[in-house]
């Protein structure tokens, strides 16, 4: 499950590369049309109500894959998708990242960079999250994290990810419950 | 004769449940024998795995596609089948056949009754969504198809598209239900019973024995009027009609000044030509007995492999949107892989008839990606 699937390349890859059973939630009408000219099923509707009649555990991946950053239910949709995914993939964006915090500090302007390309009166983001914010969440929450990756502007980062990583990649799933 | 048509077509009948036999309906009632007319576009595999099902609205027959022999009026979605066309009967068979309870070539009210003689009128049984599928169904038997690429229909032509996947998951590869509805809500019965109120008001009826005298006409054109209103949008007959009229200047009697009013005039008048008034109220009767909501449907299936496409048109407000999500809630219950549309279209519920651009875009692809196992 993709949700915010856009025009489907990244699960057409999926259902290719992967054999992988896919299923697309998305707004757009026609990004939308693009997916079923890929063979993907996908359904019209909003990120955040678009989980909620899934049974429980009905997929073993929900993605979610750079709209934690556009979404005003965060949480709610996070909780949603570790209730109907086994797992969950979420990617975003690092705000925390040194460019972003150099344009912010010593230039006293709105960070632009590659992950976060876009000026303050056309960014479809409306929350600006980080690395550490993140684990920080998951920890509160009694989330877990399987994995995790941390990306430069073409590879990986190792060192100090909040600092030098343009975007993150975590694996989640509940903790289970004693 | 129109680019890419399917050419001349011709009507068939099939004729079951013959004496000995009877087909037993969901009112508990039995019917014998049972006459489907039906079309078909297209070639027939030698697997038999390319047919897809076509099922009519309420007033449509099974000349979806086409022309008669001698008539210059194409089928009623010949925009959509055809070589090349969003149903390409260069790849698929298709079927379409009319209902049961009908009045175009199938066994209805005014056929007529072996035992008596005499056509049925209020002695047809009543008949169901249910018993419209059972009917396709035996048909499909009868063509030796063990399973349908996809069954495909817009307003009551969804409804059984989805009984076809409720009844019979195993038998069908593919659901695209248009404009349709899980069942109907109670403003649907409403307009539905207003309809027949206005058949059954009209002397002529005549308790529904009228055949010997003719149509109860002024009933059945002011029930179609009414149809036709609830089949537009607000905006669709702003910009059809506006307020223009038929004549320079008002006539100050009760005349059909405006064009609107001709229009519907007009609109009934025709279908007085070509429908049976006991047929529309028993087919709306079928519309407002239908009901698969909740654990109504697919109730032996936890998982489905039928793969859906739900489609909904945002200004169609005799089936909305709504309805549409409902089905796709329901879907997502099953586990169904499902895709969903809801498109842009100011046509209201006539939409699945006109907007054959985005409906010919959206099928076609979801067709290609849908192949017999």
């Amino acid at each position: 499950m993709d949700l915010g699937c856009g025009n489907g390349e990244l699960l057409a890859f999926l259902m290719h590369q992967k054999s992988a059973l896919v299923q697309g939630i998305e707004l757009d009408e026609n990004q939308m049309h693009q997916c079923v000219e890929r063979g993907l099923t996908v359904l019209q509707g909003d990120i955040e109500s678009g989980l909620v009649d899934y049974p429980d555990k009905s997929f073993d991946f929900v993605i979610l894959n750079q709209i934690m950053q556009q979404i005003k239910k965060a949480d709610f949709v996070i909780q949603e998708s570790l209730r109907v995914g086994k797992r969950v993939i979420v990617g975003f964006p690092n705000f925390a990242h040194i460019t972003a915090r150099f344009t912010l500090v010593f230039r006293g302007k709105t960070p632009i960079n590659e992950a976060l390309p876009y000026y303050w009166f056309e960014t479809p983001n409306i929350r600006f999250l980080t690395i550490s914010d993140f684990i920080d969440y998951c920890a509160k929450k009694e989330i877990k994290i399987e994995q995790e990756y941390f990306l430069g502007k073409s590879s990986p980062v190792h060192f100090m990810p909040n600092l030098f990583a343009q975007n993150a990649l975590f694996v989640i799933t509940r903790k289970p419950q004693v | 004769m129109k680019k890419n048509s399917v050419g001349v077509v011709t009507p068939q009948y099939f004729t079951f449940a013959e004496p000995p036999d009877t087909l037993q309906l969901k009112s508990g009632r039995s019917l014998g024998p049972i006459t489907l007319a039906y079309e078909a576009y297209g070639k027939l595999n030698a697997k038999k795995s390319n047919a897809i099902m076509v099922c009519h609205a309420l007033s449509g027959d099974a000349h979806a596609a086409g022309f008669l022999e001698g008539d210059s009026a194409a089928g009623w979605w010949d925009d959509m089948i055809g070589p090349g066309k969003a149903l390409d009967t260069n790849l698929y068979y298709v079927i379409c056949s009319n209902v049961i309870g009908g009045c175009k070539g199938s066994t209805g009210p005014s056929s007529i009754n072996p035992e008596t003689g005499k056509p049925y009128a209020l002695d047809f049984p009543m008949i169901t969504i249910a018993d419209m599928v059972e009917v396709e169904r035996h048909l499909i038997d009868f063509f030796g198809i063990e399973k349908l690429l996809c069954v495909i229909g817009g307003s009551m032509g969804g409804m059984q598209a989805l009984q076809w996947a409720s009844a019979y998951p195993e038998r069908i590869i593919a659901a695209i239900p248009i404009a349709t509805a899980l069942k109907h809500s109670p403003q649907q019965i409403a307009f539905d019973e207003v309809i027949r109120q206005s058949i059954m008001a009209d002397p002529a009826w005549r308790g529904g024995y009228y055949y010997k005298h003719g149509q109860p006409e002024k009933g059945l054109a002011v029930a179609r009027m009414i149809g036709h209103i609830t089949f537009m949008s607000d905006q669709s007959m702003e910009e059809k009609f506006s307020r223009k009229l038929k004549n320079d200047n008002l006539s100050f009697q009760f005349i059909d000044d405006f064009e609107v009013e001709g229009y519907l005039r007009y609109r009934g008048y025709n279908f007085v030509k070509r429908f049976d008034a006991n047929s529309y109220l028993y087919i709306t009767k079928a519309m407002d007995y239908f009901d698969l909501s909740g654990d109504n449907f697919m109730p032996s299936v936890k998982n489905t492999a039928v793969r859906f496409l739900v489609i909904s048109f945002k200004s169609d407000w005799l089936y909305p949107t709504h309805q549409s999500q409902d089905i796709v809630r329901l879907l997502k219950r099953k586990h169904a892989y499902t895709t969903y549309f809801d498109l842009i279209s100011t046509y209201g519920h006539d939409a699945f008839l006109i907007e054959i651009e985005d409906e010919t875009r959206l099928i076609k692809n979801f067709l290609v990606n849908v192949s017999p196992d």
